[in-house]
């Protein structure tokens, strides 16, 4: 019996182990699959058409607020009325769809673009291989998690055709506040995207436990929890905040249900209810939530990071319970999502001063990054180059969300640009960034092949000036008032929402060049070596051949 | 406590007029316009709440009989200042403040906030440019092995940690300061937020609800005042005095949002919320629904009219209200300052003032 070391490069070749290469038949391949790699594909294909969609949908939000006055909104109202052989749209069910806009495209980042990229993808295909096992603890498990997925992503699409209260389509926002996702919006698109988020739910929670079991049962020898990469550590911690808070918005969500169908009042006061409960609910989640979201990106640029700089990362312990200290703590801050609901000054003092504790565990990080940095031998390959960017623009993402904790402060803030300036500094251009970093990171491990280093550093520099140029202005606008989610806004606002909008076609061109970038690789790029990154890249994936054989480590590698 | 605590209103008291209303309120819109655009009496009001309808004709009704029936005339409809009181345009920062707590807060972010996260962000920045270019492999092509420091690791730990404590310091005291329970004499106003308008009482000065629309387009431009910002009735509030703004819902959730006064409180339909500021300056201060509440989310506007005392009086006599305790502050000391926007002496201007 052989067994292989954690040290064994690219020399020991699997490909010539016809059991471990042998692929099943398409059909079986693709729809009935139990391989983590497989299942990691597909979530990264799916990941990457709701980006689309999602992303297609921020393009028309910005070009209605390119400009005061309502420019488009009536024609596409009208065009969604006429697809649905009803008579055109009024004023009111055209910003109606403005508001199923805003609520289609947050749900569909969050939920759909987003979560099934860092988990579903990347942890799928990276963090049994990183740890040594040949697949997931639970393959079926695996394969239902993302094929509940689709009727979930069709639920959603689907109710934009439906009616949801003033128009057509759910135009609550993605926080379904009640009683404007109950009494508010009558019809069944509301009905729909909650059943949708059920169901993203439940394959989350599922993918969260399959997870957990293969990390802490499938390690191959030697791998001590202590030694896994940062990537895994990071996908071990965000799969525990993912089973704990979203069976809270179940519950949330399904009271919803029953408020909207059955005639109970969990969320109506007039019946003995509260809206400010569903408020609690959903932040009880809703915080974690965005921790789900970067976590994983933490981790990849943590990997990244000492790849290029050829450095074992600086303060490693410190780095993995970090993220765990943001975890725990990420569970006991919602409420400053709620700052201005009217809530007691003793629990706005505790929100503000929990929420600042957050800033520490993620100055560690943040800090820990330029150590592993400092002393390095750094290559500027395009994964580094996303990386670099992550760090500087999550620190500019994460000081704002200072500003913010600060209850007192945020009472003028809340509900402006600032936030969305905020969230979108840390998930558009921390969690996208970290995606990014992480695809091309990996793509030669993945395809097989290397991607184009021009295109590669060229859409990077496009898409951070468009972003940028995005969402910095954003600023500009919360502090002076421009409260969020409105199809309109006065003409001062209008300077600043010019130059975003600009930033969106600047940031859009990026996106052309990465679609282009990922053709014209799948199609034509250099075939890749096992490892193509050099002595930096020591994790178990560089062991193995690009793309790796179907099954591997059929013999445990034994880590030193 | 300073709040007053979730306060389930069985049958809340505005749901049904609530719900009746919609349909109408666009027609009252116009009506109310258009009827303030009369000499007269800039500020109709519906004498009763339960039929807010009837506000448009009642309103009409005032004006034709205006000549014997008011006692008192309603201070002319205040011109407001650009930029005060409302956004400007291209602005990179907060609105200019008008209240203590404001002024307190505006404070924290511009000297303790901005600046800190501004020196982190280019700490971090210059950092970051130091080691891409001291340790890029042609300048650095072997990597020293240093992966543990514990002093340093300590020193990014805990300096993090005194600079939150530098902020947390004022940021709590900005808190308790805001929550600083008004004054038994402050003026009580109720604010409810409906779909889509912004309705008004005074039950102090027994004034009923009336209800505030957006302006449309061209009569907010006729008017001088800033479209999608300018609402036809403006709630009328006294400089230099306490108020409290009970503040309600009455089918969804809407946010009572004044961006040059501080204020941000969420209109949570079984709720009374409380919030408690003292404006220091006379002036139109703009702010907009700051809660998605549905279709016309962005267009509830809200503008606050503060007036001296004396002539918040007189409009408090004009709407037939009466004076309470509290109002008469004394008149010399709040009257217009210098530079200030106010108009003359009503009597005078009366009957010039369209809206």
């Amino acid at each position: 019996m052989t067994t292989i070391t954690a040290d064994h490069h690219g020399d020991h070749a699997h490909g010539h182990d016809h059991d471990a290469d042998h692929k099943p038949a398409f059909f079986q391949r693709w729809f009935m699959s139990t391989n983590h790699k497989d299942i990691g594909t597909l979530y990264l294909i799916f990941a990457i058409i709701a980006g689309i969609i999602g992303g297609a949908i921020s393009g028309l939000m910005r070009a209605e607020l390119a400009e005061p006055g309502i420019q488009y909104l009536q024609t596409w109202a009208n065009m969604q009325h006429s697809l649905l052989g009803v008579e055109p749209a009024t004023l009111d069910q055209a910003y109606h769809l403005w508001n199923a806009l805003i609520t289609a495209h947050g749900l569909i980042m969050v939920f759909f673009m987003v979560m099934p990229a860092m988990i579903g993808g990347f942890g799928n295909w990276f963090v049994p291989i990183m740890i040594g096992a040949p697949d997931m603890a639970f393959p079926r498990m695996n394969n239902i998690s993302f094929w509940l997925l689709i009727p979930a992503f069709t639920l959603l699409l689907g109710s934009a055709f439906v009616p949801g209260g003033t128009g057509y389509g759910a135009g609550t926002g993605w926080t379904v506040y009640a009683p404007l996702s109950t009494s508010g919006s009558a019809g069944p698109a509301v009905d729909m995207a909650i059943l949708s988020l059920h169901i993203a739910g439940a394959s989350s929670i599922l993918g969260a436990i399959n997870f957990i079991t293969t990390i802490l049962n499938m390690r191959a020898p030697g791998m001590t929890l202590h030694k896994m990469p940062l990537f895994v550590w990071s996908v071990l911690v965000t799969a525990f905040l993912l089973l704990l808070a979203l069976p809270v918005l179940a519950a949330a969500i399904t009271m919803l249900l029953t408020d909207r169908n059955f005639g109970t009042t969990f969320y109506d006061a007039a019946g003995g209810g509260d809206p400010e409960l569903y408020q609690h609910l959903f932040w009880f989640f809703g915080h974690p939530e965005v921790y789900i979201m970067i976590l994983p990106g933490f981790g990849i640029i943590s990997q990244i990071v000492s790849t290029f700089s050829r450095k074992p990362v600086f303060g490693y312990l410190g780095m993995a319970y970090a993220m765990v200290a943001i975890g725990v703590v990420g569970f006991v801050v919602w409420a400053h999502h709620m700052f201005t609901t009217g809530m007691s000054v003793n629990v706005k003092m505790y929100f503000t001063a929990a929420t600042m504790v957050i800033a520490v565990p993620t100055g560690i990080k943040i800090f820990s990054w330029i150590a592993t940095i400092w002393g390095g031998s750094i290559s500027f390959k395009t994964p580094m180059v996303w990386a670099l960017g992550f760090i500087f623009l999550f620190t500019v993402g994460g000081v704002t969300g200072v500003v913010l904790a600060n209850g007192g402060v945020d009472d003028v803030l809340h509900d402006t640009y600032y936030v969305v300036a905020h969230f979108h500094y840390v998930l558009s251009l921390g969690a996208v960034f970290g995606l990014f970093a992480g695809f091309y990171y990996w793509f030669p491990k993945m395809s097989g092949r290397m991607y184009n280093e021009f295109l590669g550093q060229l859409h990077f520099w496009v898409f951070f000036a468009g972003v940028n140029l995005l969402f910095f202005p954003m600023h500009f606008l919360g502090l002076s008032g421009m409260p969020r989610r409105y199809p309109d806004y006065p003409e001062a606002f209008a300077y600043w929402n010019g130059i975003a909008s600009h930033g969106y076609e600047v940031m859009a061109a990026g996106m052309l060049i990465f679609f282009v970038n990922l053709i014209w690789s799948l199609a034509a790029g250099r075939k890749a070596e096992g490892n193509p990154w050099g002595e930096g890249a020591t994790t178990l994936e560089w062991t193995l051949t690009s793309p790796p054989p179907f099954h591997q480590f059929e013999t445990l590698p034994v880590v030193d | 406590m300073m709040k007053v605590k979730s306060f389930i209103l069985a049958g809340l008291l505005a749901f049904a007029p609530a719900m009746a209303m919609n349909g109408q309120a666009l027609a009252q819109n116009e009506a109310a316009a258009s009827a303030a655009a009369t000499p007269v009496d800039a500020d109709p009001r519906s004498s009763d709440p339960g039929a807010p309808a009837d506000s448009a004709d009642a309103n009409v009704a005032n004006v034709s009989a205006a000549a014997p029936a008011p006692k008192v005339a309603a201070p002319p409809r205040m011109k407001p200042t650009e930029g005060i009181g409302m956004p400007r345009p291209g602005e990179i920062t907060l609105q200019q403040q008008f209240t203590d707590t404001g002024r307190t807060a505006r404070w924290l972010h511009d000297v303790m906030l901005l600046p800190i996260i501004t020196i982190i962000s280019l700490l971090v920045l210059a950092l970051m440019l130091y080691v891409m270019v001291r340790y890029r492999r042609a300048a650095n092509p072997i990597p020293s092995k240093t992966s543990h420091n514990t002093v340093i690791e300590v020193v990014w730990t805990v300096v993090p940690v005194l600079i939150l404590l530098a902020i947390a310091v004022p940021s709590i005291g900005l808190l308790a300061d805001q929550y600083r329970p008004a004054p038994k004499d402050a003026l009580t106003v109720k604010v409810t937020g409906y779909q889509w308008y912004w309705g008004y009482e005074y039950p102090d000065a027994g004034i009923p609800e009336f209800v505030s629309n957006m302006l449309p387009e061209d009569k907010a431009k006729a008017n001088g005042e800033p479209y999608l910002l300018a609402p036809d009735n403006r709630l009328v509030l006294p400089v230099g005095r306490p108020i409290k703004l009970i503040i309600t819902g009455a089918d969804v959730i809407h946010s009572f949002a004044v961006p040059s006064l501080w204020v941000k409180m969420d209109a949570v339909p079984g709720r009374l919320n409380e919030k408690s500021f003292t404006i220091d300056k006379p002036g139109v201060y703009y702010g907009q629904c700051s809660e998605l509440c549905g279709a016309r989310h962005g267009f509830m506007p809200i503008a606050i009219e503060a007036l001296p005392p004396a002539q918040f009086d007189q409009w408090v006599l004009s709407q037939g209200g009466t004076l309470t305790g509290g109002t008469a502050a004394p008149a010399g000391q709040m009257g217009p300052q210098q530079g200030s926007t106010l108009p003359g002496p009503p009597a005078s201007e009366a009957g010039t003032t369209t809206l």
